[in-house]
């Protein structure tokens, strides 16, 4: 029986290195291990063995089982690995076809420069305020101490609506309203659609934005004023950034200041891009007119407070290389989508 | 402010290149635009001596010249100019230079005229870029003839030889320093920028006796527009050229030189700053100067020779009789000075600047005078300015001054003084400047430092308060010395609910594949028929812009619609495929009774695909999930009731329109737009479009949300088919299933419409898949059934019928 056993171990070895698919291997497994196979048929005939024997034969017939068993497993791993393998070998693609499109849509620029802006002003303890863009005189003009008349006015070439009422031609009418409003501290930006009446090129529109800002408490300078635009620029443009602040007129500031950014492309020391002058102008500023702060109920003589303005377009413009003020508006997709 | 730099040299010595000065003046608050040199295009041109001069031979109207250039041997140059002649000195271009021809910079090469070597060419006024106004001895049409007033040093440059070659500097001047729109004023400023001395002298003259109350009289009927007049009077008038000198520094400031008296009178407006008059005597009716307000319907030529009608804010100058000078503005036509004048008036006079504006705005002539006037100059310039005048005149020999002279000056004002504080004003910059630096910096500018109490000059309109002090201080010191400081104190700052949802609908709809876009909020009237508004829609009631651009943007939209539509349009105009585009902005809605309008704000997306990739459900699915994000509460999706608040609903497809109502409240709408709007728009595809009302939207949203746990036991599902009339609406059945339903059901899903064979004409069939679930437990079968039996029962309620 010995014999017998071993020999079918060979047998069912030879059959299963044969063996292609899972279901000749279940085939394999019922001829040898089944109820009916070739190993039971053996155990069936252990009755007629001696005693001494009966062990014997037991134990290896449970082994050649079991190396059968194993046997089968083995080449069972062996034809699903071959499979699996097969099936990625079939299932390759050419992973330089394009992507499935989804579609994503893009923040104006213009929005998304003032996102940024916004998010350094949040950071530096400003709020948000926003006001009407339909706006008295008063709120745009007299309470920013440019009377009827006066010559300063020539400068923001206004719509009028009628007489008393016209779109505004800055957001500072927004910073009069927050003063009015609120008492010291305040720290506001007002961002904000402006109009003037320009025609349309590419460096002008009659509408465009505005980002200005008001930082009204007792004991604030005009050091405040430049280390505070020192951080948004430097945060906007670069650490390298420099800036150049220089004496200006505005009828709401008194000291009054533009400043100057220093031309990237030749360090200031005059190039095309910034028609020689080796700084290109961005924005105006100034300490709080006194005559301001008392016509919106503020004393100015405890408190102090700085405003500036920025040109939303011109920085949008210069971040991404736009030329031309006309893309902004016309919102052409293939302009939108590069953003 | 064009500042010639020669001229500013007859009073400060800055010794430096003109870019340092250009940076200096412009740092302590003279901004300087650019600088330029007065004709830079011309080159290697020079003086020439004519020594010999033969006709051509083979021309009758061309000369062969022999030109000494100072080079030894002279150079053969050929004109066709009749007016040279041997002996002249001429500029002459030689071979490699440059001059103007027709306004534009050409080079000269030497070449052959009819066989004839040329090696350069003799240059006329117009090729150097001056006209017989610089040399009035020149004549028109010919080689210009230098004359005594030239350096005729042959070979000499010929810019320089002719004072051709003043660099110019051009400021923007604020409107607050209108003594800056002078030279004195610039040469102060520099004097004070580079703390060096500037030599200003005050005028004087020696005059002639005689009594001026007896040759004229002056009477200001309005003093509050006229604070102060200053006549003078100039007889035995010699009128002619000025010196070469004096027309050469207004033609480096833009002025054309004229004659005599009135290029003295220009000369001491762009010196002093303060605007002059010349006029002659002999047309003022009775020597009586009246200043008075105008008489309404009044009438004046001015010297333009316009006629022009006065109104009764004006103020002028006038005889007896009618007004001979518009004041601060232009003079009348009669008064001014003419080749046979013998008798001059200056007049050096103060005018109220607001008035003056007003009046050139209106009349619509803004001249050099009321540019000056209107921005409030000081009453105490009349004086040095008339003085001036009067040595000017005896320095060119051209009349003789009467030594009195009328002044009246009923607006004489005394100086105040401002709190000068060093203390404050360091506080003020966040700088440490010493007290004496500051005194010293204020005392450069002419400031008087007394009892504590800062004293400006008198030109100095735009010194009242501390600040003003300070900024003074800022500039001498330097603004960029100033430190850089963060603000003491902490802040805390946070988005507003609104700026947190705007935030929120514009991701959303980003995400959800939309372009955002940006455009004007003025459209045309005209656009409202575009989108098809009733005549009597609320919407044509606008903010209407009294003085628009052009009648594209001349009112306030009422509706972000037509401008979204533009935008698609303009796509689809440069063939783009697909155009998906929103708009976050505001719409302008004039209240009845109030000042100004009301502006709220909507979200407008418009979008088209011309592949036709999408459709009605596309926009109404990218609203519901703009929905779902924002948190808003349930709503009903239906068609737009005849009283919609969205008087848009004219531009959409009848059929292919609806609304969303949330709590009672119409918040948005959306459909296919009209096919004869998309024809208005040059559309040639379907498109789409939504508007959402913002704030309505989110008084009703919720920003809590809040976590509800995950279910513990199984789902049942269910399918439904049914059968109904083509017209019974989807959410209808919808609401009627999950009414019948109850808390057991948890979602259902419609997954199949059909129409057609096996269902009959007029009817439709849906199918939806419901899921039950208890929180309780797991739910039996016979639980389900139930549910599902009371669905069933209410669906044929409503005329809706289960399919076996």
């Amino acid at each position: 029986m010995k014999e017998k056993l071993k020999a079918i171990e060979a047998a069912a070895r030879e059959k299963l290195a044969k063996a292609a698919d899972l279901k000749e291997l279940d085939e394999i497994r019922v001829e040898y291990l089944g109820k009916k196979g070739a190993i039971t048929s053996i155990l069936k005939q252990m009755g007629g063995l001696s005693p001494e024997e009966r062990p014997v034969i037991g134990q290896l017939a449970n082994s050649v089982r079991a190396d059968i068993d194993e046997m089968l497993r083995s080449a069972q791993n062996a034809i699903k690995t071959k499979a699996a393998a097969k099936k990625l070998e079939a299932e390759r693609i050419d992973v330089t076809l394009p992507g499935k499109s989804h579609r994503l849509g893009k923040a104006h620029p213009l929005n998304a420069t003032l996102a940024e802006v916004e998010e350094v002003f949040l950071g530096m303890g400003f709020d948000i305020v926003e006001g009407p863009e339909v706006e008295t005189d008063h709120y745009c003009f007299e309470a920013l101490n440019m009377p009827k008349h006066h010559p300063a006015r020539d400068t923001q070439d206004t719509f009028y609506i009628n007489e008393n009422v016209l779109l505004r031609t800055q957001t500072s009418s927004v910073q009069i309203r927050t003063m009015e409003k609120m008492k010291p501290p305040i720290r506001i930006i007002s961002p904000g659609a402006v109009y003037r009446s320009d025609a349309v090129d590419a460096t002008h529109s009659p509408i465009f934005h505005q980002i200005e800002g008001l930082v009204i408490d007792k004991g604030i300078t005009m050091a405040d004023l430049k280390g505070t635009l020192e951080m948004l620029l430097k945060r906007l443009y670069g650490e390298e950034t420099q800036l150049r602040f220089r004496p200006h007129h505005f009828p709401y500031t008194e000291p009054s200041a533009e400043v100057d950014l220093m031309c990237f492309n030749c360090h200031g020391k005059g190039c095309s891009m910034c028609k020689q002058e080796g700084y290109v102008e961005l924005l105006g500023a100034g300490m709080v007119h006194p005559k301001v702060l008392s016509e919106c109920g503020i004393d100015p003589e405890v408190y102090s407070g700085f405003a500036f303005g920025i040109g939303l377009e011109r920085i949008t413009m210069g971040r991404y290389n736009i030329n031309d003020m006309r893309l902004l508006y016309e919102n052409d997709m293939r302009f939108l989508n590069q953003f | 402010m064009d500042l010639s730099m020669r001229w500013l040299a007859d009073y400060v010595d800055c010794k430096c290149d003109i870019k340092t000065f250009c940076d200096a003046l412009t740092l302590s608050g003279s901004k300087v635009e650019c600088h330029t040199e007065e004709g830079d295009y011309l080159s290697n041109v020079v003086v020439g001596h004519v020594v010999d001069i033969v006709p051509h031979p083979n021309s009758d109207h061309m000369f062969i010249c022999q030109i000494d250039v100072g080079e030894g041997e002279p150079v053969q140059i050929v004109t066709g100019a009749q007016n040279v002649h041997k002996g002249d000195y001429v500029p002459a271009a030689k071979h490699k230079s440059t001059v103007l021809h027709e306004g534009k910079q050409v080079k000269i090469t030497k070449g052959k005229l009819r066989g004839e070597a040329s090696n350069g060419m003799l240059c006329s006024l117009e090729e150097l870029g001056l006209t017989t106004h610089d040399f009035p001895y020149a004549i028109e049409d010919g080689i210009f003839i230098l004359g005594d007033d030239c350096d005729k040093t042959v070979g000499k440059d010929i810019r320089e030889a002719i004072g051709f070659n003043d660099k110019i500097v051009e400021f923007e001047i604020t409107s607050n320093r209108p003594d800056c729109m002078s030279v004195i004023g610039l040469a102060k400023e520099a004097a004070a920028t580079f703390n060096i001395p500037a030599n200003i002298k005050e005028p004087t003259f020696k005059g002639i006796d005689g009594d001026i109350n007896e040759i004229m009289s002056v009477e200001i009927h309005d003093p509050d527009l006229c604070p102060r007049y200053m006549g003078g009077y100039v007889k035995n008038v010699k009128i002619g050229p000025s010196p070469r000198w004096l027309r050469e520094r207004l033609r480096a400031s833009g002025v054309r030189p004229i004659n005599n008296f009135v290029d003295i009178t220009n000369f001491v407006m762009l010196e002093y700053g303060q605007p002059m008059h010349a006029f002659d005597l002999r047309y003022v009716k009775g020597a009586k100067i009246n200043i008075r307000r105008a008489k309404a319907g009044e009438t004046i030529t001015t010297l333009d020779g316009q006629e022009r009608t006065l109104s009764e804010e004006m103020l002028v100058i006038a005889d007896e009789e009618k007004p001979v000078a518009v004041a601060g503005v232009m003079g009348g036509e009669y008064s001014g000075i003419m080749d046979d004048t013998t008798a001059v008036v200056f007049e050096s006079a103060c005018f109220d600047g607001a008035s003056v504006r007003t009046t050139a705005k209106k009349l619509g002539m803004r001249t050099d005078a009321s540019a000056r006037f209107e921005k409030g100059l000081d009453a105490g310039n009349t004086y040095p300015a008339l003085m001036r005048a009067f040595e000017l005149v005896e320095m060119l020999g051209c009349g003789e001054v009467v030594r009195t002279y009328i002044d009246c000056y009923p607006g004489k004002k005394e100086r105040v003084g401002v709190t000068y504080d060093p203390a404050w004003i360091n506080g003020f910059l966040g700088t440490d400047i010493p007290e004496a630096e500051m005194t010293e910096y204020l005392t450069r500018l002419e400031f008087r430092i007394e009892n504590g109490k800062a004293y400006a000059p008198y030109y100095r309109i735009d010194i009242e308060n501390k600040a003003d002090l300070a900024e003074e201080v800022a500039r001498l010191y330097g603004y960029n010395k100033i430190p850089d400081t963060i603000i003491r104190g902490v802040a805390e700052a946070k988005l507003t609910r609104k700026q947190r949802f705007d935030r929120t609908i514009s991701e959303a709809v980003r995400g959800l594949g939309l372009n955002e876009i940006t455009t004007f909020s003025f459209i045309s009237p005209k656009y409202f028929d575009k989108i098809r508004l009733p005549e009597d829609s609320k919407l044509r009631n606008t903010v209407v812009i009294s003085n628009p651009l052009g009648e594209d943007t001349s009112v306030m939209r009422t509706t972000l619609l037509p401008s979204v539509m533009e935008v698609l349009s303009r796509n689809r105009k440069v063939r783009n495929n697909e155009c998906y585009a929103f708009e976050l902005a505001n719409e302008y809605i004039p209240v009845e009774g109030e000042v100004l309008p009301i502006e709220p704000e909507r979200l407008c997306i418009g979008m088209y695909d011309a592949a036709g990739k999408i459709d009605f459900f596309t926009v109404k699915g990218i609203i519901e999930q703009l929905l779902d994000r924002c948190g808003a509460p349930a709503y009903e999706v239906s068609r737009p009731a005849e009283d919609t608040v969205f008087g848009e609903v004219s531009a959409f497809h009848p059929g292919r329109v609806a609304v969303i109502t949330a709590e009672g409240r119409e918040v948005a709408i959306f459909g296919e737009l009209h096919p004869e709007t998309l024809e208005n728009y040059g559309l040639d595809c379907r498109a789409y479009a939504a508007k959402v009302n913002v704030p309505e939207l989110m008084e009703l949203c919720t920003e809590q949300k809040t976590y509800k746990p995950l279910p513990k036991f199984p789902a049942v599902t269910r399918d439904l088919s049914l059968t109904c009339d083509d017209e019974l609406a989807a959410a209808v059945i919808e609401s009627t299933i999950r009414s019948a339903a109850g808390s057991l059901l948890e979602a259902v899903n419609l997954f199949d419409i059909y129409k057609g064979k096996q269902i009959a004409e007029g009817k439709k069939s849906l199918s939806y898949s419901l899921t039950l679930r208890s929180h309780e437990g797991t739910l039996t079968v016979e639980q389900a059934d139930k549910v599902m039996d009371k669905v069933i029962k209410a669906l044929a309620e409503k005329g809706a019928e289960i399919r076996s």
